[in-house]
């Protein structure tokens, strides 16, 4: 059955002549992001043109220099980098620090690909969680993207704190200077590592704007966990709980017949977020598995016990502690942590600082979405208590937020104290304030709490660094085990997921529990691959108008199965079928207009031939022959079914399981004795 | 028997002895059981059965009468036993009633014998009887051998149990009674019911039979251990050809019963050693599979005598896991130190790697059999500590995710990472191979190891503190002299990068984590103290500071623990850095006693208090009265018990140092009691200054029973000590008796007045003799239940559920 994308809203008819038969199609997967985490996928299945997440690598970041909100001698005198024939044309866009090279200029983003498929074929966007949404601007205001984009409210209200947040910290530091050169493929293989190895660098943007982003918010239409959401009456797609960040969401897309479920940031443990559905992911064709930890190794109760434990000791010592971090998500139950531990650990007296343009909104916002938060949280809003304890460190003062560091955070500040500001790449933001107020001393430490980027390539621009660094990544994402255990729980048929998963870690490429372990063994993709998910379409469900139905006359031809014959009408509209029952005959009217009008309008009904149904057994067959006075018969078996060769009368018939060919040399009437023989043993319908 | 009891005997027996009446309650039959029992190992039974023919009539009723209910009939059966243990009892029961019971016509012919209480009665009675040569006669006359014979195959564990104990104690009984062996040594002549028991034990080893066989070994198995001694070379010499018989079977059955049989052979002394099982033990460990042999090899490495290759061949048995271990690693120290039969091979790898749980349960259990070995002065010779080391670093290290280079060790790492329970058996048996050292480069490997296990924030808290015991046990051996081929030994490395994390750790958000770290740092402290190097790294180490700080921790196991440290490193001097102002840590424990909300850091306190006072220089040293006058207060006044017990140790040491040794506080100490000269009324000034008997004298009235035996015991022994006393109060020194009488009614009642005013020495001597502190301590001794748990308040009881029972049965008629 051919359909097109003019189902969507278009009106399709058709005639049977037989009966309707099962189409196949194979659904693909394009994917557009080589990053695990930041996945952005595009699906094409049953004629829609799904996006999965659109993700921004932002890593690509980490090969600039940083943008000091304050003039830094340090940063400003940085000797300009020289090829080692001399060549010094590059010394305006690369600057040398400590060994390593750096692009003197506004940072930019790393795209997700966009020559791979045409993206204003898209129709939906599905996010699933805040931070794999970063890139929507650039896909729906500069790809001609005209379709809607599905994201839960929490997604779409802290999505927007992030790109406010990052806009503003790249945009309130103004850089003259844009550079290019470096870019050059010549060029760029002439550099050093990492810029040298640094992948599809003219496709790297800068930053949007704010315009751009509230043109994108614009197109975002909210929906609710377990919502179903139909498109175009093709596929239904369902948000379930993903229970890794507020309003974070696993999806579900599924026709009548197959169903693919979609998970990207999972997380099973008990934090803030409403714990993940498992139980609806069962009973998939394929499951797309996306965003697991980034860092296997690390336990995240562990990781925040470090965490505690570190910064305690630095404050002990009189140090302060810095905290590079996004404005929403871990801080929070960081937060959370440290409103229990400060006071067993003596640090009452030490303020906390929280430094983000959009630190009150997400501390705030945090506080509103009870319905998306965990069981415990939920029931406080009940009592009524704010479901974070922030609310009680920000009354008692001792947690204070500001939107930067400029203003009434220059007044309050004292030392020491222990402040959480982004950005975590430590190139653009309030942080990189601090690495330069702080880094010259050993009593100071900064934590690295978030896993998105290699901390020592964080730090490089910064050294020689006197402060100390702990690392101490909290990825409260799936781990392996728990994705073993995921897919023994929900047994998908097919798994797909990103090609780190399915080896060992390159660095630990002998752990072999660090990789998605199931059977049939996971299909892999890579960044600008198209992958055919391993199932076929084969079934299409039709409905049968309740007058239509009652003129069928089943037929049993084995026990519990019945056949009827069915002439009818196909109509298909919005991507669901109905079988009408064929128009009555149409009188002949005198008026010839009239006429021609009808038969523009009704198909033409021939008089179908009866059907066959059931098997010929070949030993009775010949049987039946010989009695009828055929032999020197042979009977001969083959892949699919058995041939009769009657030598004598130079007839071969071949009896196959849903075809039987008579062939014989000009001689009709014994064809037609033939076949009337073989339709002794089937039944007509 | 007191006389109440005597008389309600009579009714209760016939109350028993009625069937229509309801079945007593099961407790109260045991309840009275133990009573009879007790009277009958007090005096001669037979007296009681003529004092309380009552007895005679109950046991004639269950055996004659109509079927009583089954717990009235199996109360008899037990009661029967009980009473026919003495032979005069027996002999006077023996002529009737006894076959009555216990032979054909008694319980194995009833109906009641269906129930499995009734057969295990039947089994107790008897084995309560089997003590003397006339019940062996009785035993033998009921054929009551074939009986448990054919009870080992009852539906009923405990059936099968009893029946088993009391067929070795049938056999030990008979060997007993006959003396020592006549005859030929190896074939002596044995008593009939032995011979009897014996020939059914020996048909029941034959292979083919493997219930019976299992049931054969058991009871053989416990009749090496209770048969007298000189009859054990011939048990074992007639057991020997069956034995032998039963190895040769293919496959082999039972063969743990068998090792089991065989270990018990062992370990019988008298067992002539070149008739020994030790080839059998090593022909059975040979033929076990290395996973299931390990039990066996553990059980033969226990043997203090056994010969050199079977101890090799359970040792390379138990070996056998850690050497697949290291055989994924390209460096294998020690491997030539091995027994062969530790070799295994590929085919012992695949079996270590099958699954997940196999080779985690087979490398703990390794694991934890190996770490029992190194205490035993017969432990293998030569011992392979550097393999052992080397093992169990490549365990620990697997565990925490580092893979050596090879398939299978990728394999091994992936059951074995972050799995707690190989790290704690590890863990274990490191601590445990400390009592030797090993080469430097290992030391160092164990010290990386165990740190990398202290730091990891993945340890959990169990692992966590398994590997700051383990550390405190290589900490000495880190403390060497630097290695000829010039390796760091990390003497100067391992301890402060251990109290680098030691301070991380006193900072986490686990409690526990918090409460191990202080108890890592007490033992340290407790064993090191005086060791120059480790008190200059403490004090370096910021680490007494954080102690401190945890004194006020909001978990209250932790300030107990933090009190503890503190005391400790005060006693130390280890509390300050010696130009440091930091003051005595006395004020701040004192202080809080008196507002700790929890009661462990309180207890912590007094603890701390009476150790400080039992170190003649520790910080209570000097002018420790008005610091003790407020522990003794505080002390007094606390809601909890134990602090207020631990308060009555803090008050008999002062005493102990105020007035010479009262009472004997170690067993060791020479000087008895009665010899010290007795004290002077003066001694008694300190501790009336500290107020100490306002503190114990109401204690000997307090509610809770521990306390007022502490402090009953405590002032008898100091009455004893001053009742002597060489200045003879004068008159008018003392107080009069109505006043003594009436502070005794204050602290009876726990009013707060003060009848006698300030306690002088002259009104504590007065106060003492006042008190009749025998019979208070005989008072102190009885339970506050003991009038419930009284005889007669049984005999009451149960008179009275039957009485209400009969009134319940005609109300409702």
């Amino acid at each position: 059955m051919e359909r097109g994308r003019e189902g969507r809203g278009g009106e399709e008819d058709r005639h049977l002549q037989t009966c309707f038969t099962a189409c196949e199609a194979i659904p693909l997967q394009y994917c557009l992001s080589g990053h695990p985490t930041l996945p952005c996928n595009v699906l094409k299945f049953k004629s829609t043109t799904i996006m999965l997440d659109c993700g921004l690598d932002m890593t690509s970041t980490l090969n600039f220099l940083p943008l000091p909100l304050v003039q830094s001698p340090r940063l400003s005198n940085l000797p300009g980098w020289s090829l080692k024939d001399g060549s010094a044309f590059l010394d305006k866009e690369l600057k040398e620090c400590s060994g390593h090279v750096f692009v003197d200029s506004v940072p930019e983003f790393c795209l997700p690909e966009t020559e791979l498929i045409d993206l204003s074929t898209v129709d939906v966007i599905l996010i699933s969680n805040y931070h794999c949404m970063m890139a929507l601007p650039y896909i729906t205001e500069h790809t001609g993207f005209t379709g809607t984009v599905y994201a839960t409210e929490p997604t779409v209200q802290i999505g927007r704190l992030l790109m406010e947040e990052l806009v503003n910290f790249i945009e309130r530091v103004p850089k003259a200077q844009s550079a290019s050169l470096w870019k050059n493929k010549d060029i760029q293989r002439l550099l050093p590592s990492p810029l040298k190895d640094a992948v599809e660098v003219s496709t790297w943007r800068r930053c949007y704007s704010m315009q751009e982003v509230n043109s994108a918010l614009s197109k975002i239409q909210l929906v609710g966990y377990s919502q179903k959401i139909e498109l175009f009456g093709a596929v239904q797609v369902t948000p379930l709980s993903s229970g890794y960040a507020l309003g974070s969401s696993n999806w579900i897309i599924q026709s009548h017949y197959e169903k693919v479920s979609y998970v990207s940031g999972s997380s099973l443990l008990t934090t803030h977020p409403q714990p993940m559905d498992q139980a609806s992911l069962k009973n998939s064709d394929v499951l797309l598995l996306t965003g697991l930890t980034q860092i296997p190794t690390a336990n995240p109760d562990g990781m925040v016990g470090e965490f505690c434990s570190n910064l305690a000791l630095t404050v002990r010592n009189g140090g302060n502690v810095l905290v590079p971090c996004y404005p929403s998500g871990v801080i929070y139950d960081l937060l959370e942590c440290l409103y229990q531990y400060i006071d067993s650990a003596g640090l009452s007296n030490i303020p906390f600082y929280f430094i983000s343009p959009v630190a009150n909104s997400s501390l705030e916002f945090s506080q509103i979405f009870a319905e998306w938060l965990c069981h415990n949280k939920q029931s406080k809003v009940y009592l009524p208590e704010p479901p974070f304890p922030h609310a009680e460190l920000i009354q008692t003062n001792k947690l204070k937020h500001y939107p930067s560091i400029h203003g009434d955070f220059s007044n309050d500040f004292k030392q020491p104290c222990v402040v959480f500001t982004g950005h975590p790449s430590l190139r653009f933001g309030d942080v990189v304030h601090f690495m330069e107020l702080w880094g010259k001393s050993s009593l100071n430490t900064v934590i690295f709490t978030e896993p998105d980027f290699s901390y020592l390539e964080a730090l490089a621009p910064y050294q020689p660094l006197a402060m100390k660094c702990i690392y101490c990544p909290i990825d409260t994402r799936l781990n392996f085990i728990q994705v073993s255990k995921l897919l023994k729980e929900v047994q998908p048929l097919h798994v797909v997921c990103p090609e780190q998963y399915t080896q060992p870690p390159p660095t630990q490429s002998h752990r072999m529990d660090l990789m998605v372990d199931c059977q049939p063994p996971a299909m892999s993709y890579r960044r600008a691959e198209v992958l055919a998910l391993p199932f076929k379409r084969r079934y299409e469900k039709i409905e049968i108008m309740p007058e239509l139905a009652d003129s069928l006359v089943p037929m049993e031809i084995k026990p519990g199965i019945s056949l009827a014959t069915v002439s009818a009408v196909l109509h298909t509209k919005d991507n669901k079928h109905i079988l009408q029952p064929p128009p009555r005959p149409v009188q002949p009217t005198s008026g010839k207009k009239r006429k021609q009008r009808a038969t523009d309008d009704i198909p033409d009904c021939k008089v179908l031939k009866p059907l066959l149904s059931g098997s010929i057994p070949v030993e009775q067959f010949v049987q039946t022959l010989e009695k009828h006075g055929f032999s020197d018969i042979k009977v001969e078996d083959t892949a699919k079914g058995h041939i009769v060769l009657l030598q004598e009368a130079e007839t071969l018939i071949q009896i196959e399981e849903d075809s039987t060919h008579i062939i014989c040399d000009n001689d009709e009437m014994l064809r037609v004795r033939l076949r009337d023989l073989v339709l002794k043993f089937l039944q007509k319908f | 028997m007191d006389p109440e009891s005597s008389r309600l005997l009579p009714a209760l027996c016939a109350v028993l002895a009625d069937p229509r009446l309801p079945e007593p309650d099961d407790t109260c039959l045991e309840k009275l059981l133990d009573w009879f029992r007790s009277l009958a190992a007090a005096g001669p039974s037979l007296r009681l059965l003529q004092e309380h023919p009552c007895l005679v009539e109950l046991l004639r009723r269950s055996a004659e009468g109509p079927e009583p209910s089954r717990p009235v009939f199996a109360f008899s059966l037990r009661l029967a036993g009980v009473l026919s243990a003495q032979e005069s009892c027996f002999h006077l029961l023996q002529a009737k009633l006894l076959p009555l019971l216990f032979g054909e016509q008694g319980a194995p012919g009833r109906e009641a014998w269906m129930a499995p209480t009734v057969r295990s009665a039947w089994i107790q009675g008897l084995h309560s009887l089997a003590q003397h040569p006339g019940a062996l006669g009785f035993l033998a006359d009921l054929g009551a051998v074939d009986r448990l014979l054919t009870l080992q195959g009852d539906p009923s564990l405990f059936v099968v149990t009893a029946a088993g104990q009391l067929l070795v104690h049938v056999l030990g009984l008979a060997l007993h009674n006959c003396g020592p062996p006549c005859g030929p040594p190896l074939d002596p002549q044995w008593p009939l019911l032995a011979s009897s028991l014996l020939a059914q034990l020996e048909e029941a080893l034959q292979p083919a039979s493997t219930p019976q066989l299992l049931q054969a070994l058991g009871v053989l198995t416990n009749a090496f251990t209770s048969c007298p001694a000189p009859w054990a070379p011939a048990l074992w010499g007639r057991l020997r050809p069956a034995m032998t018989c039963l190895l040769e079977g293919q496959p082999l059955q039972a063969p743990h019963a068998l090792g089991d049989l065989l270990l018990a052979v062992a370990r019988s002394p008298e067992v002539v050693v070149d008739l020994g099982p030790w080839e059998m033990l090593a022909l059975v460990l040979g033929r076990l599979e290395p996973s299931q042999g390990g039990q066996l090899a553990l059980g033969v490495l226990q043997l203090p005598e056994c010969p050199q290759a079977l101890r090799a061949q359970a040792f390379g048995v138990l070996l056998q896991p850690l050497t697949c271990v290291l055989s994924t690693s390209t460096d294998a120290p020690g491997l030539q130190e091995l027994p062969p039969s530790a070799v295994g091979g590929s085919a012992s790898l695949d079996l270590l790697l099958a699954s997940r749980s196999a080779c985690v349960g087979l490398l703990c259990c390794a694991l934890a059999r190996l770490a029992l070995l190194p205490p035993l002065p017969w432990r293998p010779s030569p011992w392979p500590q550097a393999f052992l080391l080397g093992a169990v670093v490549a365990v620990l290290r697997s565990c925490n995710g580092h893979v050596p280079i090879s398939a299978a060790g990728g394999r091994l790492c992936a059951a074995l990472v972050g799995c707690e329970r190989v790290q704690r058996a590890a863990l274990d048996l490191l601590g445990a191979l400390a009592q030797d050292a090993g080469p430097p480069e290992l030391v160092l490997e164990v010290c990386g190891v165990l740190l990398e296990h202290v730091d990891s924030p993945d340890s959990s808290p169990t692992v966590l503190k398994k590997a700051f015991q383990a550390s405190l046990t290589w900490l000495p051996h880190a403390d060497k002299k630097p290695h000829p081929c010039g390796l760091q030994v990390p003497a100067q490395l391992f301890l402060p990068e251990l109290l680098q994390v030691l301070r991380k750790r006193l900072c986490s958000p686990s409690w526990e984590v918090r409460d191990s770290g202080l108890e890592f740092l007490t033992q340290a402290a407790s064993l090191w103290a005086g060791q120059a190097d480790f008190r200059q790294m403490l004090q370096a180490s910021e680490v007494p500071p954080l102690a401190r700080q945890l004194l006020r921790d909001p978990e209250s196991y932790v300030r107990a623990s933090a009190v503890i440290a503190v005391g400790q490193l005060s006693s130390g001097g280890l509390w300050a850095h010696p130009g440091d102002q930091q003051g005595s840590p006395l004020e701040g424990l004192l202080d809080m006693l008196d507002t700790d909300p929890d009661a462990f850091p309180r207890r912590a306190i007094l603890q701390v208090l009476t150790a400080w006072l039992r170190d003649t220089h520790g910080p209570l040293a000097a002018h420790p009265e008005p610091l003790l006058a407020r522990a003794f207060q505080a002390a007094g006044r606390d809601p909890d018990w134990e602090v207020r017990a631990r308060g009555l140790e803090l008050a008999r040491e002062f005493l102990v140092q105020t007035l010479g040794r009262i009472g004997v506080p170690c067993p060791y100490v020479p000087t008895p009691l009665l010899d010290t000269p007795p004290a002077d009324t003066q001694a008694l000034h300190p501790a009336c200054r500290t107020r100490l008997f306002e503190f114990v004298f109401p204690a000997l009235f307090d509610y809770d029973r521990p306390v007022a035996r502490a402090a009953c015991e405590l002032l008898l022994l100091l009455r004893a000590q001053t009742t002597t006393c060489a200045t003879p109060p004068q008159a008018g020194d003392t107080p009069d008796p109505a006043t003594v009488e009436a502070a005794l009614h204050c602290w009876r009642t726990g009013e707060a007045g003060r009848p006698l005013g300030e306690l002088v020495p002259q009104a504590v001597l007065a106060v003492l003799q006042a008190l009749d502190l025998d019979d208070l301590r005989g008072t102190l001794a009885d339970g506050s239940d003991h009038a419930e748990k009284s005889p007669l308040s049984l005999l009451q009881d149960m008179l009275a559920a039957a009485g209400a029972q009969g009134h319940n049965q005609v109300d409702c008629y």
